[in-house]
């Protein structure tokens, strides 16, 4: 399974944080810390796989972020890379041309997104159409359900 | 969906701060600003000023003030604000804090919400946060969920299954049945989450993974399906269809294929279509390819088929993705001990990737080239690790040494070849070799003694060229003294004689004294310079008079050991210069004899701290005490399947169950940091059990980076005869372990005999290394059995590695 996901900016700044362990928020912080000094520190044409502790870590960067990615020591790492990619396309497919702005002002809606392709450190829906349709529907689902009410949730 | 305005407005707020102090007001603002919006009953923000405070709390700003705040959104009946206390109550709660269990009342609701989307977000929640109360508490929502519902609902209710089963483990057997259904939908999300789902039952149950065996056809048509099928636009990633689906499907049949010839055979057929048709030019094809090889290296596939799987990875290592090579390393690491000839045949490619860019690349092909040295390919495998020895990083510098030695001293096709080997290594890397190189090379070059005068020629070079390298320059030294006479007769076969006829001793003394006063040279090191001076005044005939006059000085000297060194051999010159008996003491030493590997003969100065061995003696208690079938079980637990090692030897024979607890191990940890980083490795044997006359020793040697080879002796000094004496170990689960016949099994009365037994381990993984052994012996008829704990390894760094 997978244990975690960050990503954060090139500067070290947090910009998602998904957990699949319950753990003490001093724990997170650590882990957050070594993480971004860990994967910053890498030269540019390296390896994308790191170990730390008895965890895998993959890394990608994509334009100024960077995206971290956790998973057991039986976990396939090519895959793993995948997952990050699939993560980075349903992005990109929702926002249209995706951006680090867009991650930080919508950080919400990404959250909702990954809590479509992802579930309890495993993969929960493997095609891409299907998650996109599915964000669509429950966006659609609290405009509907605004109107309805008369009133702005937001 | 619009935007969340004031969202924005505080994020940009927020962003335009100029310094960190700028920073915190701002956030204190908003954070009293929420605060007191939370207080007032419901308004129609309240969904953005908790969207606010999770923003907020990511900056890494505390928030625990809007727990309830989302466990009264979660109650809401607006989808909106469901959905935004939902994902507070994941980021915010966990099962440590006591609110989450205020949303187990609303999550069932929501489980049996009319909307789908409203159960999704339930059912995502209790995934990712659900405690073990709150499992148990819905566990029989989610069964009827997996049952019946759509497929949206079905897939994830079966990765809440999941959850819950890894939460509390005795609920995996009420999912079984529904697992089993779910494996004949066709829906790809509802399948990847019921592979899952078998996937985690089968791990932590042995009955059902039989059971499951019985799913191979089903899983194996899937496959097929997967594999052959046309083009699929909904699951297509670069030509390769579902491959999530397809990794994970072959991930369960690893497992169920695991020991198990009937599964094997049956999936025999699919693994090779698998890997011959899979697409390798993108990523994801690699992928699949890849989990296909580690089940076909875990399955009691047919050698045809091992033979291929090791041939893909021998493409891997020519791939141009650096990650595919890493890849490919680490998995050729873990078969060399089984498969050795096939990973022979891409040895040529393995010493390329040495010369890798990447640093991960190299370790790895460093750690797999020497596993691969043998008798055959020593020389040019030789070759090829000093070139990498001269370029390598700073931090593969001592373990590429200490692999090179081990290699040469175990493969040497001559004593020339190893002397010249060992040199080599002295003169590039000679800051990074273990202290106890010294002594065990100049206790090879005394047993080549067609080879001194050769020896001391080159040494002699070596020096004059760089005294820098203080072990080198030790052995120089000492060579020096001990066959100066053959460096200054100027013949030698070998080599060219060094031109020292002109002013013979001089320059052989200058060259020992200039070391004396050069300021790189160690203490250790001017010991040997002093001593080996001393001797040439046996040597040789002329001179005698400057290098007593030489010796006299250090008689001064403020290093108390070369002070005591210089009076006590000036005490020798006066006397002794007619009397041959004490000027003995100077003449050729005999020959070394090599005692067990790796023990320090006596002159080892420069030695490294030996780990402060307190043995505590637990008397025999057992570990494990449940009955002996749960204790076997227990021990395959840890051996994580490689049954060979629980091979009793024939005829039980004694026990010697011992408990080393090296508690002082840390305190020489410290010790050890204090130096920076010394590597001790005193390869003395400890003795780790004492109990009724019965003694255990252990003594380690490290074979590679990973390797370790644990010698255990067994002896008896008891007044009766110990007979079918075995030895048991177990290991963590993912070091492996092989256990070598032992040498006898029975120990005759008051220690005539010993019995000994190596076991060799490999630690890929590098984790803490601990070992159980079991020592089962019958004394007097009656039978014995104890069971010894041994967490530390003399022979480890204090790292642990």
């Amino acid at each position: 399974m997978m244990r975690f996901l960050l990503l954060f900016s090139r500067q070290g700044k947090l910009r998602l944080q998904k957990w699949f362990t319950p753990m003490a928020e001093r724990e997170k912080k650590k882990i957050i810390r070594d993480m971004t000094s860990a994967v910053l520190a890498r030269q540019p044409r390296s390896c994308n796989f790191l170990h730390w502790k008895d965890l895998k870590i993959i890394y990608k960067r994509y334009a100024s972020l960077y995206f971290c990615l956790a998973i057991e020591d039986q976990e396939n790492e090519l895959l793993a890379l995948e997952v990050i990619h699939r993560y980075v396309e349903l992005l990109d497919k929702y926002f249209g041309n995706v951006c680090e702005l867009d991650i930080i002002f919508n950080f919400e809606k990404a959250y909702f997104i990954l809590d479509e392709f992802l579930m309890g450190g495993e993969i929960q829906e493997t095609s891409k159409q299907i998650v996109n349709r599915c964000i669509e529907s429950s966006d659609m689902l609290q405009e509907t359900m605004e109107e309805y009410m008369s009133k702005p949730a937001f | 969906m619009s935007p969340s305005v004031p969202l924005q407005e505080m994020i940009r707020a927020i962003r335009s701060a100029r310094t960190q102090c700028e920073e915190r007001g701002v956030i204190q603002r908003e954070c009293a600003a929420i605060r007191a919006q939370f207080r007032q009953s419901d308004n129609g923000g309240r969904s953005h000023n908790l969207a606010k405070l999770l923003y907020v709390h990511m900056l890494g700003y505390p928030a625990h003030f809007g727990q309830m705040e989302c466990v009264r959104m979660i109650a809401s009946p607006r989808y909106s604000e469901k959905r935004v206390g939902y994902l507070g109550a994941m980021m915010l709660l966990d099962e440590k804090q006591d609110a989450s269990l205020l949303i187990t009342n609303s999550i069932k609701n929501d489980l049996s919400h009319s909307n789908q989307y409203v159960q999704s977000l339930a059912l995502c929640t209790l995934a990712c946060m659900g405690s073990a109360e709150m499992c148990r508490d819905l566990a029989p929502e989610i069964d009827r969920l997996l049952r019946a519902s759509n497929s949206y609902i079905k897939k994830k209710a079966a990765l809440c299954a999941v959850h819950i089963v890894r939460k509390v483990h005795d609920l995996g057997e009420m999912f079984a049945p529904a697992a089993r259904s779910l494996l004949s939908e066709k829906n790809h999300g509802v399948l990847h989450g019921a592979v899952v789902l078998i996937t985690e039952l089968c791990e932590r149950n042995l009955e059902t993974l039989e059971k499951f065996r019985k799913a191979v056809p089903d899983l194996v048509q899937i496959m097929k399906g997967l594999v052959i099928s046309g083009y699929s636009p909904e699951h297509d990633v670069a030509g390769i269809s579902d491959p999530f689906l397809q990794v994970r499907i072959l991930r369960l049949l690893r497992i169920l294929g695991h020991n198990n010839e009937a599964a094997s055979d049956a999936m025999n057929d699919l693994l090779a279509q698998v890997a011959t048709n899979t697409d390798s030019t993108k990523t994801v094809g690699n992928a699949v390819l890849y989990e296909t090889v580690l089940t076909v290296l875990d399955i009691k596939s047919e050698s045809g088929l091992r033979v291929l799987a090791v041939n893909i990875l021998g493409r891997f290592l020519l791939n141009n993705d650096r990650n595919i090579r890493y890849i490919a390393m680490i998995s050729l690491q873990k078969i060399v001990g089984t498969d050795h000839n096939a990973v022979q045949r891409h040895r040529g490619t393995i010493v390329d990737c040495l010369k890798d860019q990447d640093a991960s690349v190299k370790r790895r092909a460093l750690d797999l080239s020497l596993a691969l040295v043998s008798a055959s390919n020593i020389r040019s495998m030789m070759k090829e690790l000093l070139i990498f020895l001269s370029s390598c990083p700073l931090e593969l510098r001592s373990q590429a040494a200490s692999g090179i030695f081990i290699a040469a001293e175990r493969y040497a096709p001559s004593q020339r070849w190893h002397i010249d080997t060992i040199l080599h290594v002295l003169t590039t890397a000679g800051g990074d070799v273990r202290d106890e190189t010294v002594p065990n090379l100049i206790q090879l070059i005394t047993n080549a003694s067609e080879l001194h005068c050769y020896t001391v020629h080159k040494l002699y070079r070596a020096l004059l060229t760089d005294i820098s390298q203080q072990s080198l320059v030790q052995v120089a030294c000492w060579c020096i003294g001990e066959y100066g006479d053959l460096l200054l007769r100027g013949e030698c076969q070998e080599t060219e004689p060094v031109q020292v006829h002109e002013a013979p001793t001089q320059l052989c003394i200058d060259s020992v004294l200039s070391l004396d006063q050069s300021h790189m040279s160690s203490p250790a090191t001017r010991g040997f310079a002093l001593t080996a001076t001393m001797k040439l005044s046996t040597r040789i005939t002329d001179n005698v008079d400057r290098i007593r006059s030489i010796v006299s000085i250090y008689g001064s000297c403020i290093d108390v050991e070369l002070q005591q060194r210089a009076v006590e051999y000036n005490a020798l010159v006066p006397v002794s210069f007619k009397s041959f008996d004490i000027l003995s003491v100077l003449e050729r030493m005999p020959v070394i004899e090599k005692t067990a590997p790796g023990q320090t003969n006596g002159e080892s100065t420069g030695e490294p701290i030996k780990d402060i061995q307190s043995v505590k003696v637990k008397q025999g208690e057992l570990l494990l005490p449940q009955p002996p079938a749960n204790q076997v079980c227990d021990l395959l637990d840890l051996l994580g399947g490689s049954e060979e090692t629980l091979q009793p030897s024939p005829a039980a024979g004694g026990t010697a169950p011992g408990l080393p607890a090296n508690t002082a191990s840390t305190a020489g940890g410290d010790l050890l940091d204090l130096l920076g980083g010394l590597e001790p490795a005193p390869l003395t044997p400890v003795q780790v059990y004492e109990k009724d006359g019965v003694t255990l020793t252990m003594s380690c040697e490290k074979q590679s980076a990973t390797g370790l080879t644990v010698t255990l002796t067994a002896s008896n000094s008891t007044e009766s005869d110990i007979s079918s004496l075995t030895l048991q170990a177990a290991v963590p689960k993912s070091v492996q372990l092989h256990m070598k016949a032992p040498s006898g099994d029975s120990l005759p009365a008051r220690g005539a005999a010993k019995v000994t037994q190596m076991v060799v381990l490999n630690n890929p993984n590098k984790v803490n290394l601990k070992m159980r052994v079991r020592i089962s012996y019958s004394s007097q008829g009656s039978a014995f059995q104890d069971t010894i704990q041994i967490d530390a390894f003399p022979g480890l760094s204090a790292a642990g590695h």
